[in-house]
């Protein structure tokens, strides 16, 4: 016996929304977004906007005001950061947390932070070859050897490939722009640092098959040959 | 007891089966005791390479399923008696191959024959990972172009990582046989050449075997290269590299076919 089934799908994903942060005291700030509405009335039309009120302090029923004043002007509220949990009532827009960096709102339970990892650094004394992923989340990799097209070498932090760099390697591949790639020949596929990356046909033809390093001023990834 | 070699590349069409017989018949002739085991079962080569496609009664699939004996599935061949062939199945495919019954075959053949040469399938899947697991040796053969030699790049990593030998933590002993190599279109930037090869793959040489007509002779004669014509430069590259797997030193050049100047000439113009 069967019964046909809804099939669900799950995945994960990233989205981009429109944080606004309102200032104290929040009636003037009101009307400060009522001077920019008049200015561009669509400003907020189809975005979807997190009030961030972290920081604010705001009482129950001014932040119950605020988000009625908001309504009443169209604007959106996809969630809210920074708000006391226990102002949430079914009126609510979620709560959510996006900046890690930020404390936990008072009276939220304290989330638990693992304590940090020891930075350390992996040394691979071989080739890596095609096929091969080096993924080290704790710090930089150091290769003795060639990296083979193919083959992929993923680090929190620096790169360093004693020997040619065929394959792609990302540095700084969990959020660190001071990161590097060190290499004595330089031919890879890919090379990216903190997201930035460039593929093989970007590299300028005088850093091919030289020794460079690479790294990443502002949004720009930057490599010299050092010769 | 014997020295398991699997000869394996990853990409198809670069040589294996030929290099499996070519080297399989060398040793043998140097009165080795030689057993050149089929793994790719499906599509099944080695037999016809070796002459033997017409006495093949049972197979591989046969002894590792239990239904025939190692001895009724040994080929002698009909010119060198040290020399047997364990054939493939061609009706079967590679999930006939089970793991349990592989590592019997091996270990089966191990106390009878000096060398057990397995010719692996191509790709990198299930009968490939089965030719290597319990090799003591590799024989990676590519070609000098790019695609072989990232091909092999990754068997080499396959390897390392996968075989018994690999897990035990014992490195394993891996030789570069570079097939179908042309020194004219090498220099001429056509086809990479020895350094660049060896460069990418940091593994030592077992030999260059040039380009050559002889082996699709050879072939279709139903002779390992190394039987058909054995002074030919391909035959020679096969026996010195035969030798050196035996553990002799011979010093590595690449064999040429004597040409004439006249011949040299004229085949220059025609390229």
């Amino acid at each position: 016996m069967s019964t046909a089934r809804p099939s669900f799908k799950f995945r994960g994903g990233s989205f981009h929304a429109l944080v606004v942060r309102p200032e104290s005291p929040i009636e003037a700030w009101l009307a400060d977004v009522d001077v920019l509405l008049a200015r561009s009335p669509g400003f907020f039309a189809g975005k979807s906007v997190v009030i961030d009120v972290a920081g604010l302090s705001l009482t129950k029923p001014t932040f119950l005001g605020l988000l009625d004043e908001l309504s009443r002007r169209d604007i959106r509220i996809l969630g809210v950061e920074g708000a006391n949990p226990a102002d949430a009532d079914g009126r609510v827009p979620s709560l959510v947390r996006g900046q890690a960096d930020r404390p936990d709102p008072v009276g939220a339970p304290a989330a638990q932070t693992p304590a940090p990892a020891p930075v350390s650094s992996l040394l691979i004394d071989a080739p890596v070859r095609s096929g091969q992923a080096i993924v080290h989340p704790d710090g930089d990799v150091t290769i003795v050897g060639s990296v083979s097209s193919g083959a992929e070498i993923i680090a929190a932090g620096s790169i360093h490939v004693y020997g040619t760099l065929r394959g792609r390697v990302l540095a700084g591949a969990y959020g660190n722009q001071r990161a590097r790639i060190f290499c004595r020949r330089l031919d890879a596929e890919l090379i990216a640092i903190d997201g930035h990356y460039i593929v093989a046909d970007e590299v300028e033809p005088h850093l091919r098959k030289a020794p460079i390093q690479a790294w990443l001023e502002g949004d720009e990834l930057k490599i010299i040959t050092m010769n | 007891m014997a020295q398991v070699v699997v000869v394996t590349s990853g990409k198809g069409g670069v040589g294996k089966t030929t290099s499996t017989a070519a080297l399989g018949a060398a040793l043998a002739r140097a009165g080795e005791r030689v057993v050149v085991v089929d793994f790719d079962v499906g599509l099944r080569n080695l037999d016809l390479v070796m002459g033997a496609e017409r006495r093949v009664v049972f197979d591989l699939i046969h002894v590792v399923q239990g239904t025939a004996r190692l001895s009724q599935a040994l080929i002698r061949d009909k010119r060198i008696d040290t020399l047997f062939l364990l054939a493939a199945s061609q009706t079967r495919d590679k999930d006939s191959l089970t793991d349990d019954g592989v590592e019997r075959v091996i270990r089966e053949l191990r106390p009878s024959f000096d060398w057990v040469i397995c010719d692996s399938p191509a790709g990198i899947e299930r009968g490939a990972s089965l030719a290597m697991r319990h090799a003591d040796l590799a024989v990676v053969v590519a070609n000098p172009e790019v695609s072989s030699v990232r091909d092999s790049d990754r068997i080499i990593g396959l390897l390392d990582s996968t075989t018994d030998k690999a897990k035990r933590g014992e490195p394993m002993e891996k030789y570069l046989l570079l097939t179908r190599y042309d020194q004219n279109r090498a220099e001429r930037g056509e086809m990479l050449c020895i350094e660049d090869v060896l460069e990418i793959l940091c593994i030592p040489l077992l030999g260059i075997i040039p380009e050559s007509k002889d082996v699709l002779h050879a072939s279709n004669m139903g002779l390992p290269v190394t039987l058909n014509e054995p002074t030919s430069a391909t035959a020679r590259a096969y026996n010195d590299a035969a030798r050196r797997l035996q553990g002799e030193q011979v010093p590595l050049v690449v064999p040429t076919d004597k040409v004439t100047l006249f011949s040299k000439l004229l085949g220059r113009r025609a390229a």
